[in-house]
């Protein structure tokens, strides 16, 4: 297949799954809102736009953190390229671009998403609308990847496209535990009142995760186990072992389709192997924040060198 | 021929309102169906199309918003027998074609034999001198042929005007056949219509057998288009994709050992046949415009050292030229020795001095068309047009008539389309696909019928406000 193409797939499948992360934390946001009134809401706000890489951009607009200013820049914001309207569109315009290697249904989900939800961001999002609107990015986001997965061939083409969503995935997964344990949260011994409590909740909502956990810890949190299950737990399909497993089987794949290896599966491999051997303790020990910032810096190496090897650009 | 004249052919009745016999079969169906849910079905349409994402961005449009062509569900209907006789005329013109851009751009013996003015070449951009001397692979200059249809009576066809570089539209053709077999499926078990679906695969197999020597046995085709921001993108996706061939452009294109290679994730991979849309001008920098990102350096080498096929072949412009066009009862005659089958659309070259004055004297009757233009822009359609609008083009026309021909406004034929308020005439031409390979002429039954939507409108260009039907034509 053509280099442009691997990339434009790549991108398609990043930029999906970058709008589905966000609206995962647009919806956490939001329930604070509804729950725990204006400040933890506020505070709340700010932890998604820090860690969707937004909170500058938005500062240079905005003077506080109301909910509505937030959500409506970080859905549609007319100045906001980085808006979820705005990865829609490139996730479009790069499944457009690679039309051919699209099954006609991937082509189609990702045209109607993008459909619907131009519609529904055609006007400001009023706190009234929010959830159906998360609830839609959601649904749509999803059908995607079921066309994907139930008409594509498993071929290389197929392969960039999951390879796009895992390296995207670890990353987001990474920023949530990082903006969490970090931001909001200055130390891991640091365990109290049930607004804490509250926190960790959000931390697993924001991947999805909050049933899963309750139901593998009979219900108690606490920022070690949640951590664990973020980082390692392989069943879990946002933690970051999960992930890593799944790019290395599309990595695999690209290798025996194209008969060799490349620079990036040796980058993965020492990636993960530095991954299964890390036990949470270890994590900590070393802090989380410094491990974190090592892995989103490995992903991204990772993620140029499959760039390069594969001949995204010239 | 004149307007006004005579009363315009209607396809699906006759005067007396009676269904034709080439109607007789739908028009049973359509009468049993209720209104409302025909209705339902055509918001349906329109649904299904911008979902499958079939748009085309509108020239000089600013927003570049993509527009759909608006697509009507009454179909338009030709018999087998009217089809046997337009196919034979559509292939002596077609080969015609061919043998005429051989010989421009070797001996020119139309030239030296009187029956073609010099001149038309000679300040001609559309004539490359690159060509010159030049026998493309197979001897093929137009793979890809549409050639435009009007009906005026019965058994009157006319050839409005060839298309010979990049002819675009077939995608609609087979998109609005696999909307109405999924909107009427019932329909086609009852009136037995000619397939078209099999059209990409009639291009590869045609387009294959044009490859250069140096192609294995299995040739690479590649779809080069600009981009996803041309109009037509939608069509080379289509087109590319139901060809099992690789959409490229031009950056992902090099010569690679003599060769034209594209950047692929293992490296790069020679390609054999290049179908591309991409207009001559901008496919090669070396060799034209030098500005062009469009196309690929060097490609005009390459192609001149027989090392790949390009589809249609650059020059071919020269013979779907609107100053050309009239000539092309007398280049039919040339080349196959036969009288024309299908006749041209009688044309003034405002370049004489007579037919000048006849144009000018009769403007309020007649259509007026840049010999360059395309698109149905900066023509003036005399009987539709205000005297301010006469006068103003007059004085054009008159600054440069060398840049003009002019026809009568025909009688063009009608087929009904669907309105809420029931069937409405609309006028209608017809654009069928033709392939060309050395193992011979390809005509895929039916085409696309481009219907002017506006009551009396005689435009039936998308790009200002026409629409599209499907084109049925009947099995014996």
């Amino acid at each position: 297949m053509l280099g442009r193409s691997a990339n434009g797939i790549y991108w398609m499948a990043r930029y999906l799954e970058r709008a589905e992360n966000t609206a995962r934390l647009l919806d956490v946001g939001f329930r604070m809102a509804l729950t725990r009134g204006a400040q933890a809401a506020s505070e709340e706000w700010k932890s998604v736009l820090i860690t969707i890489g937004q909170d500058v951009a938005y500062r240079q607009r905005f003077e506080d953190y109301a909910g509505p200013q937030v959500f409506n820049f970080i859905l549609r914001g007319p100045d906001n390229p980085a808006s979820v309207l705005g990865m829609l569109e490139n996730a479009r315009a790069n499944a457009r671009a690679v039309r051919t290697a699209l099954t006609r249904e991937a082509w189609e989900t990702t045209n109607e998403a993008w459909m619907q939800l131009r519609e529904m961001l055609a006007r400001p999002v009023r706190e009234g609308n929010l959830g159906e609107v998360i609830a839609v990015i959601r649904r749509q986001t999803t059908q995607v990847r079921g066309a994907m997965e139930g008409t594509m061939l498993r071929n290389e083409i197929f392969n960039f496209s999951r390879i796009g969503t895992f390296i995207e995935r670890a990353d987001n997964t990474a920023r949530i535990l990082d903006v969490k344990y970090y931001v909001l949260l200055p130390s891991l011994s640091w365990v109290g009142s049930s607004l804490d409590n509250a926190q960790w909740e959000t931390v697993l909502r924001s991947v999805a995760g909050d049933r899963a956990y309750r139901w593998l810890n009979a219900g108690r949190l606490d920022p070690r186990g949640i951590a664990q299950f973020l980082v390692l737990d392989g069943r879990f399909p946002r933690s970051l072992v999960f992930s890593y497993d799944k790019l290395a089987s599309n990595m695999a794949g690209l290798a025996r389709q194209y008969g060799s290896e490349t620079t990036a599966h040796e980058l993965l491999r020492a990636a993960r192997a530095k991954l299964q051997d890390a036990s949470i303790e270890r994590i900590i020990e070393g802090g989380l924040h410094e491990f974190i910032t090592d892995f989103i810096a490995g992903t991204n190496k990772i993620d140029n060198a499959i760039a390069a090897e594969y001949r995204f650009i010239e | 021929m004149q307007s006004g004249n005579r009363a315009q052919y209607d396809e699906m009745h006759d005067p007396d309102g009676t269904v034709r016999p080439a109607y007789a079969g739908f028009c049973n169906w359509y009468d049993a169906q209720d209104r409302d849910w025909l209705k339902k079905q055509d918001v349906e349409a329109e649904r299904f199309f911008r979902r499958t994402g079939i748009t085309f961005n509108v020239y000089g449009d600013d927003a570049a918003e993509e527009r759909l062509i608006p697509f009507d569900m009454i179909p338009r209907i030709i018999t087998a027998n009217e089809w046997r006789k337009l196919s034979r005329g559509i292939e002596q013109r077609v080969r015609a074609l061919n043998a005429f851009l051989h010989d421009l751009y070797h001996r020119q013996e139309i030239v030296r034999a009187g029956r073609f003015p010099e001149r038309l070449l000679r300040d001609n951009e559309a004539f490359l001198p690159q060509m010159a001397g030049f026998t493309p692979p197979g001897d093929v200059y137009t793979h890809v042929v549409g050639i435009d249809l009007v009906r005026t009576g019965p058994d009157e066809f006319m050839v409005l005007e060839d298309n010979a570089r990049t002819p675009s539209g077939v995608s609609y053709m087979l998109e609005n056949r696999e909307t109405m077999m999924a909107m009427f499926p019932e329909l086609f078990s009852r009136v037995p219509v000619r397939p078209v679906s099999d059209y990409p695969r009639r291009l590869a197999r045609s387009l294959a057998a044009c490859a250069p020597d140096c192609a294995g046995e299995r040739p690479v085709v590649a779809v080069l288009t600009p981009g996803i921001f041309n109009s037509a993108y939608f069509e080379h996706a289509f087109l590319a994709d139901q060809m099992g061939a690789e959409l490229v452009e031009g950056s992902d294109l090099r010569v690679v050992d003599g060769r034209i290679a594209m950047r692929t994730t293992t490296g790069y991979q020679p390609i054999d046949v290049i179908y591309r849309r991409v207009d001559d001008d901008f496919l090669d920098p070396l060799s034209f415009n030098k500005d062009s990102v469009l196309g690929v350096a060097g490609i005009m080498d390459i192609y001149r050292a027989g090392r790949i096929t390009i589809a249609n072949a650059p020059g071919t412009g020269i013979a779907d030229d609107k100053a050309i066009y009239s000539f092309m009862p007398e280049i039919v005659e040339f080349y196959t020795g036969e009288k024309p089958l299908l006749n041209n659309v009688p044309t003034w070259r405002c370049s004489e001095p007579e037919s000048l004055k006849y144009v000018l004297d009769n403007l309020k009757d007649l259509v007026v068309k840049e010999v360059h233009g395309s698109g149905g822009y900066g023509m003036l359609i005399g009987p539709t047009s205000s005297k301010g609008e006469i006068a103003r083009f007059e004085k054009k026309l008159r600054a440069k008539p060398e840049n003009y021909i002019a026809q009568p406004t025909l009688a063009l034929s009608t087929c009904p389309i669907f309105t809420k308020a029931g069937l409405a005439p609309r006028h209608v031409d017809l654009r069928p696909f033709v392939l060309v390979s050395p193992g011979g002429i390809d005509i895929t039954p039916g085409g696309l019928t481009r219907v002017a939507l506006k009551k009396g409108s005689l435009v039936v260009n998308s790009s200002q406000g026409g629409g599209t039907k499907d084109s049925w034509v009947l099995e014996d």
